[in-house]
């Protein structure tokens, strides 16, 4: 049996429309639409309302890296993920 | 800390720099990123590779103490909540993985040196998670104490590794908070659930103390990382901090921190406290905590039944190729 | 009535809220979708922190969040119905498996990938045929917009599964083998789903819910397009079938599956967590 390791896969999303795609993160998948797929569940954490690019991290040709490194706050469906959700007493101080 | 002794490099003076590495420690100084194609150290790189491999492993290893808990969670809404948080240390473990493999290293090679006992994952999962409370303790205590470092690494001065560390702070800034609010139901609720919930802080509290590490002041290694600005912190420091913001809200649970020693200190604005069992901190990084064969047991057992899952994929994904090639050849 | 355009009004005007009629028969429905979700939910979670690969431990729990979230919808809906202050969680921890209304098929033991994939797909063609039905069709407001929410994380689930289900069947012969092992397996628990009885005759009379032999056909067709496409043989349809997980007779698994998730509200009554 090989003991060959899915590529590596560069996973870009555009969060809203009227936004550019961008860099969010890498990512392991047997071929492009598994990526895409995987991408949906490991960068979304949501279905709807995003577009994913999905590209071979070798095909990627990188300048001199100087650049500031993209964020992307991924859109949130559940919200206990949002520390907000718990109520915290004031007495307790910062958390 | 999520990664503990951490080797690294003596600490290099100036003059015996060369050229490169004094320019590269400039860079450093000046708070610029090193991004993964930049010039570094081979001991920048292999120290690095190290720290974000060990801190990924616990994340995934992590996954198992919280986890054997979501089937038995007491609500739907505590099942979902707990379900959400141990699957982000999943994907707390890929950004990590991903952040080390900018540096020429794979995943696959990442595992197999977990797997095989060469590389460490933090000492605190070791730990076996018992009571319901357990769960609460773990995200106030343990997410709490990884949160103090893993703040002040979003400054870390390797891109990758400050990104992935800025998207999990955003995400993990729920974990503690669940973890407390179910303290904060357990500690309020009924006797047994009182008592449950002082056995879980008592057997998490010293452990948690322990995920800093030794204390450092006067280590080389630690002295270099932090030149390199890979650690931000002393590990004492951050021990210090952590007690300091846990007593008070051990307080206001009504639940009693189990350091007979532990006192406000006026002098130094802070509290003074018992230092951990070291002893017991090194029988676990040597493999003799309560659960450390478990933990890795299960880890190696998912990936070598999985094996053939993902091999049957990228058996399938080479097919597609091929069927395409084809197509595409036929239709010229 | 669509699903999508319901309003509030008319949500509130639900003819079936308070039908003593259909009041029994709409619970015991109800719990089924309910028990559904939670158990299978309860299954797929189990792979948290055990998954084949990163990417489909984080994957699996995924569909085990949008199943439990899709519990407290329909076994919230039950309690209303119902009409004795019973919410959820009561319905999902202090019932007995006799009173449990899953499909055999959801409780069986999560098995290898295999198992669990192939669970997942058949359950999904079946469940996004009933939901889909159920958002375009049910004279019940309140389940149209339960179905409606649930149909697009359920839509997800199925293409996902499928596409796992052609990759494995046509991959290597270890996951073509496991893959079509599994589907023996759990090819006579599939006939449950469309066997139906009076609780279905009840809503179906009552246009709550289809046909469920109308829905047979169509999920006929889409399986086996996609087991097909997978290389795998689809066993013969008519076989032999395991009844009786939605009046409550189940398999032994039922029983520690909640003895295992109902521990807590069962050793601490009336604690609040």
């Amino acid at each position: 049996m090989s003991k060959k390791e899915w590529p590596l896969w560069e996973v870009f999303i555009r969060g809203q429309h009227g936004l550019n795609h961008r860099h969010v993160g890498s990512l392991h998948a047997p071929d492009a639409e598994m990526a895409i797929n995987h991408a949906r569940d490991v960068y979304t954490r949501r279905r709807e309302g995003v577009s994913i690019w999905v590209v071979p991290s070798k095909d990627i040709t990188a300048s001199s890296p100087s650049e500031k490194g993209p964020l992307f706050d991924p859109a949130e469906s559940k919200t206990y993920r949002h520390p907000t959700f718990f109520d915290i007493p004031d007495e307790v101080g910062k958390m | 800390m999520y990664a503990q002794l951490v080797k690294s490099e003596g600490l290099k003076s100036r003059e015996d720099m060369s050229p490169e590495e004094r320019d590269f420690q400039d860079r450093v100084d000046n708070g610029e990123k090193i991004e993964p194609k930049d010039w570094m150290p081979e001991g920048y790189r292999k120290t690095l590779i190290r720290q974000i491999g060990q801190h990924a492993h616990s994340e995934i290893v992590g996954q198992l103490p919280e986890g054997n808990w979501i089937t038995r969670a007491p609500t739907l809404e505590r099942k979902a909540i707990l379900l959400a948080k141990v699957q982000d240390e999943a994907g707390h473990g890929l950004y990590l993985y991903s952040a080390a493999e900018t540096l020429g290293v794979s995943r696959d090679e990442l595992l197999e040196k977990l797997h095989s006992g060469k590389m460490k994952y933090s000492s605190i999962f070791n730990y076996p998670t018992l009571n319901w409370a357990d769960i609460g303790a773990v995200g106030w205590l343990v997410d709490g104490a990884a949160i103090m470092n893993q703040v002040p690494l979003q400054r870390t001065s390797f891109g990758p590794y400050s990104r992935a560390m800025i998207r999990i702070c955003k995400e993990e800034s729920f974990h503690q908070r669940q973890g407390y609010a179910i303290m904060m139901k357990m500690a309020a609720g009924t006797p047994e659930q009182k008592d449950m919930a002082q056995d879980a802080l008592n057997r998490f509290w010293f452990p948690s103390l322990m995920m800093f590490g030794p204390s450092d002041k006067d280590s080389v290694h630690s002295a270099q990382s932090m030149a390199w600005k890979i650690k931000m912190n002393t590990n004492d420091e951050l021990r210090q901090k952590f007690v300091n913001e846990t007593v008070p809200q051990a307080d206001y649970l009504g639940l009693k921190v189990p350091d007979d020693k532990l006192a406000w200190n006026e002098d130094k604005q802070g509290y003074d406290f018992s230092e951990p069992d070291w002893s017991e901190f090194f029988e676990v990084i040597k493999g003799n905590g309560p659960c450390n064969r478990e933990r890795l047991n299960a880890r190696v057992k998912a990936w070598d039944d999985g094996a053939w899952f993902r091999e049957g994929l990228n058996a399938y994904a080479d097919k597609a190729a091929d069927r395409r090639k084809a197509a595409a050849v036929a239709a010229e | 009535m669509s699903g999508a355009q319901t309003t509030d009004a008319e949500l509130k005007a639900d003819p079936f809220m308070n039908d003593d009629a259909i009041r029994a028969a709409f619970f015991e429905w109800l719990c089924r979708m309910g028990d559904n979700a939670l158990i299978l939910g309860h299954r797929t979670s189990e792979w948290c922190g055990h998954g084949p690969v990163l990417e489909e431990d984080i994957a699996l729990a995924n569909t085990a969040l949008d199943l439990i979230g899709h519990t407290q919808m329909w076994l919230g809906l039950a309690g209303e119905v119902e009409g004795k202050g019973r919410d959820a969680d009561d319905l999902a921890y202090l019932r007995d498996a006799m009173k449990f209304h899953n499909l055999l098929l959801v409780e069986l033991p999560k098995g290898d990938m295999a198992v669990t994939i192939m669970r997942e797909f058949l359950f999904d063609a079946y469940h996004h045929l009933l939901l889909k039905w159920l958002a375009e069709h049910s004279t019940s407001p309140r389940v149209a917009e339960i179905a409606a929410k649930a149909l697009k994380e359920v839509s997800y689930h199925l293409d996902r599964a499928s596409d796992i289900v052609v990759r494995l069947g046509d991959g290597t012969e270890e996951s073509h083998r496991r893959m079509q092992e599994a589907l023996e397996l759990l090819w006579p628990y599939t006939g449950e789903m469309f066997a139906g009885d009076n609780v279905d005759a009840a809503l179906s009379g009552a246009g709550i819910a289809p046909e469920l032999t109308g829905l047979q056909g169509l999920w006929d067709e889409d399986v086996r397009s996609i087991l097909d496409e997978a290389t795998l043989k689809t066993p013969e349809p008519g076989g032999y079938a395991h009844l009786g997980g939605k009046q409550g007779r189940h398999t032994e698994h039922l029983g520690f599956i909640l003895a295992e998730m109902q521990f807590l509200q069962r050793a601490y009554p009336g604690a609040s967590w």
